[in-house]
């Protein structure tokens, strides 16, 4: 089938387009968001609903589409990503800022037509963080990139509150705040064990400038300060304890492995253990928190 | 001339159709979809303004 992919002024194929989308980074988005919908007050149609749900994976689908657009000089010198369409010839650049672009504005104003213009607003906003603020701007001139990167991602919850109320208030924020701090420890520790693809292509990920120690002590803190936004539902009384003590438990966890992390000195790909641990972890404790927020918050409804 | 021909071989202009096939099966299959899903939204709107 691919005997001839060479050739790019051939129609690429639809699965192309469908993996230019990020599908697997999009059942995150698309969780969290859900999450968020059932946590707000009041309720919404279930077609609304799947509507709003909808146009955040699309959007998400289209942040995804333009990153690809732009990066592809990075994701054809990294190993983890030189075989995405573009690097790897199946595509057009042009083609997939098209699709990127034709996503968006369709997610944007479907989202603004059946569910509200806040929602679409913040949904665009993301978008264009993601797309122009992250990928074009920040990614490449500062080792801050993923923190930065991280508000993009963290927009969902927040989008599905918004698509429920109209408005958007402060458990909203946290849940953003969540997602913006857990972000860095999530995505440096994968930095860690990766950082000789980051170093050949250029790219100033933390620590590829900061180097590995520095990078562990910016996980350890960057930890604690998630635990305290992680926790602060519950301590400001906007959950109960369905959401508290697991909540507690989970992160307890987090920074206990994010601890580890912190104390090893490997320098070695070979020797870290604790990272890729705690970028595992990292991924099951979104999901957990979230899913426990959105069934506390529908118990106590 | 330096150009390349502008022939694809009969290999290449059979994979160009086999992924035209593709991608305007998927295409129709997202716009019936959005058809339904439209129709559902306006139902529900109208069912909210009465």
């Amino acid at each position: 089938m691919t005997s001839v992919t060479t050739d790019i002024s051939l129609p690429a194929d639809w699965r192309d387009f469908w993996a230019l989308t990020k599908p697997r980074v999009m059942s995150l988005v698309v969780f969290t968001a859900l999450c968020g919908l059932l946590a707000a007050p009041g309720s919404i149609h279930p077609i609304l609903g799947f509507t709003a749900i909808l146009c955040i994976a699309v959007g998400a689908g289209a942040s995804a589409a333009l990153n690809q657009w732009y990066e592809a000089d990075i994701d054809a010198k990294m190993k983890r990503t030189a075989n995405r369409p573009l690097p790897a010839g199946r595509m057009d650049r042009e083609s997939a800022f098209q699709f990127g672009i034709g996503l968006s504005a369709f997610s944007v104003g479907v989202m603004g037509v059946a569910v509200n213009w806040l929602s679409a607003g913040i949904l665009a906003f993301s978008i264009f963080f993601y797309a122009v603020v992250y990928t074009i701007w920040l990614k490449r001139s500062t080792p801050q990139n993923i923190v930065i990167g991280g508000a993009a991602g963290a927009f969902p919850p927040v989008i599905g509150w918004a698509a429920v109320t109209g408005d958007v208030t402060l458990l909203p924020v946290l849940m953003f705040a969540l997602i913006f701090l857990w972000t860095p420890p999530h995505f440096w520790s994968l930095a860690l064990y990766v950082k000789p693809d980051y170093a050949a292509a250029g790219v100033p990920m933390m620590p590829v400038t900061a180097g590995q120690k520095s990078t562990r002590n910016q996980i350890f803190f960057y930890s604690w300060i998630m635990a305290a936004s992680a926790l602060a539902p519950w301590a400001l009384g906007m959950t109960g304890l369905i959401y508290g003590i697991p909540a507690m438990l989970l992160t307890l966890v987090f920074l206990a492995l994010a601890f580890s992390v912190w104390r090893n000195p490997a320098m070695e790909t070979s020797a870290m253990k604790p990272e890729k641990r705690l970028f595992g972890w990292s991924i099951l404790y979104l999901f957990l928190m979230f899913a426990l927020l959105a069934v506390d918050r529908m118990v106590l409804a | 001339m330096s150009e390349q021909p502008e022939m694809l071989t009969p290999e290449q202009s059979a994979q160009v159709r086999a992924r035209q096939k593709g991608r305007a099966k998927i295409l129709g299959l997202i716009l019936g979809a959005l058809a339904i899903l439209f129709y559902a939204i306006t139902i529900v709107k109208i069912g909210a303004g009465s």
